[in-house]
């Protein structure tokens, strides 16, 4: 899956389709102010439950002290039981600690990660819809030339050209994960550039800079929050696979990665858990985090996304 | 002083291949009132946009007191500008152009005492000849009806130093009441002002009632 899921067709998961018919009331159920009330209060506890579960993951992870890690040789390569429930690694330490460390880890390489993303694709997006015709040709002859090459190829690149580790990883994800975002947001404000209130600004006399500012980024909100949500599975994804690769974080830092790269030599040996358990947790924390974005664009643009 | 709003030789199209205002000329007074009358797509709202400097002609010039309104500034190499003139920029253009649907006229995420304001603050005199209350500013464009929405466009289009309205079609989607409402204000503000109209309507009635001559636009 290449890519982010923000187009507006009817063809996402799940047939939720069947929803939006609801909503707009063709399915001849009456009341359907009512039935809408009830989905956007279940949808906004829904994203206050998710949203409350990922920063408890983060906190829990980040306030555990260095000392949980600690080598502990008389307990090393045990299965899961009650006491350590993902078991522990060939140098006995606890894997659920690692894991929790991990997925914090990620999540707060995944934040800054896609914030820059979604920084950088807002600007290009509206520079290209707002600017001259050349300045959107060239915007979209990156974009295509940015789409063409693999996101890892990409990421490997610019994380090497600056010195690897987290910074280069960084950047590497932030430069290649803007241009989906960018292409939304172009069309966005292409669509609300042709609308009758600019042209009535324009004839007020306003300049380009305040018609920008006052009448297109605030419709940009909806967009850019939710397409910076959507983001993060992608950031965090690539921050894993990078490290695996090796090309990450360092080997001494509790990510999920590593994790996964040392477990590598353990599952034919027996202990599948030891990539099983905390590779499940990564795919779990991230399906959160799409859900999250999914509702939330739900309740932002209750006519145009599917739950 | 003000002078007469001339259309001289507009010619327009959307598409290459077909031209919707074909040297197209109209000269409208100092305080005079037209309203322009045609068939359905004979051209009557887009020469009204053209006249307001929302479109760019292919050819031909919009003048006000015999100076070219709008262009494009070889200078600054900018792109086609609303309005050229002095404080160029900053102030309303002096021909405003209301459209028919005023909830696409509006920024449906701006709240309408921001929208009513954008280009000046309109005084009470008007508001009340309008009959705007000044509770709905605090409301969102969805929160209100088409016909108080339409007051909200026509107020904010009467900025001080614009000498010409153009209303295209603004009161088709109005019910009777509002509609002689709308019409009596906005006519009588123009009276005192003395600012000109170019009016589009498909009602005959109407065209008599508020306008000093009937233009015909020819399909």
């Amino acid at each position: 899956m290449d890519g982010m899921r923000l187009d507006r067709d009817c063809t996402d998961d799940d047939g939720k389709c069947a929803a939006k018919r609801g909503y707009t009331g063709e399915d001849g159920k009456g009341g359907a102010k009512l039935v809408s009330w009830n989905r956007r209060t279940g949808a906004a506890a829904w994203a206050g439950c998710i949203f409350a579960l990922i920063l408890a993951i983060y906190i829990a992870g980040a306030l555990m002290p260095d000392g949980a890690l600690r080598a502990d040789f008389a307990k090393k390569s045990l299965p899961p039981s009650l006491e350590h429930i993902f078991g522990t690694d060939f140098l006995g330490r606890d894997m659920f600690v690692r894991t929790v460390k991990g997925l914090s880890l990620s999540l707060l390489v995944g934040t800054v990660a896609s914030c820059g993303a979604a920084v950088i694709a807002l600007v290009v997006g509206v520079t290209a819809a707002m600017g001259r015709r050349w300045v959107d040709h060239v915007v979209n002859w990156i974009i295509d030339l940015f789409m063409g090459v693999p996101h890892t190829v990409l990421i490997i690149l610019v994380s090497i050209a600056l010195s690897r580790g987290a910074t280069g990883m960084l950047a590497g994800i932030a430069l290649t994960h803007w241009v989906g975002l960018a292409r939304i947001i172009r069309g966005e404000v292409l669509q609300i550039r042709s609308a009758e209130y600019i042209a009535v600004s324009r004839g007020f006399g306003k300049s380009a800079p305040w018609i920008a500012v006052h009448h297109i980024l605030p419709h940009m909100v909806p967009q850019f929050f939710v397409g910076l949500i959507l983001l993060f599975p992608h950031a965090i994804m690539h921050e894993s696979g990078l490290t695996f690769l090796g090309f990450g974080l360092g080997p001494e830092q509790p990510a999920i990665g590593i994790i996964l790269s040392e477990s590598m030599r353990y599952i034919s040996g027996g202990a599948a858990y030891l990539a099983i358990l905390p590779g499940l947790s990564l795919v779990l924390l991230v399906l959160l985090i799409d859900r999250l974005g999914h509702t939330l664009r739900y309740l932002l643009e209750p006519k145009e996304a599917q739950l | 002083m003000m002078g007469a709003l001339e259309a001289k030789n507009i010619s327009f199209g959307y598409d290459r291949k077909r031209k919707v205002l074909d040297d197209v000329s109209i000269s409208v007074g100092a305080g005079e009132r037209v309203a322009l009358v045609g068939p359905s797509g004979c051209g009557k709202s887009t020469l009204c946009k053209v006249l307001a400097g929302h479109l760019e002609p292919w050819s031909g010039e919009v003048t006000l007191d015999g100076e070219a309104l709008f262009g494009r500034d070889a200078g600054q190499g900018t792109g086609f500008e609303p309005w050229r003139g002095p404080g160029h920029g900053h102030r309303p253009c002096p021909v405003q152009l209301i459209y028919q649907h005023p909830e696409k006229a509006v920024n449906p995420r701006r709240k309408l005492g921001k929208t009513l304001t954008e280009a000046y603050v309109p005084g009470e005199d008007v508001l009340r000849a309008l009959g705007i209350e000044p509770a709905w500013s605090n409301r969102y464009p969805a929160e209100l009806s088409g016909g108080e929405l339409q007051r909200f466009c026509i107020a904010r289009a009467l900025a001080p130093g614009v000498e010409f309205i153009v209303a295209d079609e603004i009161s088709t989607m109005l019910d009777v009441v509002t509609q002689a409402q709308i019409w009596q204000a906005l006519i009588r503000i123009c009276e005192v002002r003395h600012i000109g109209l170019v009016a589009v309507t498909h009602s005959p009635e109407l065209a008599a009632r508020i306008s000093t001559r009937v233009v015909e636009l020819l399909a």
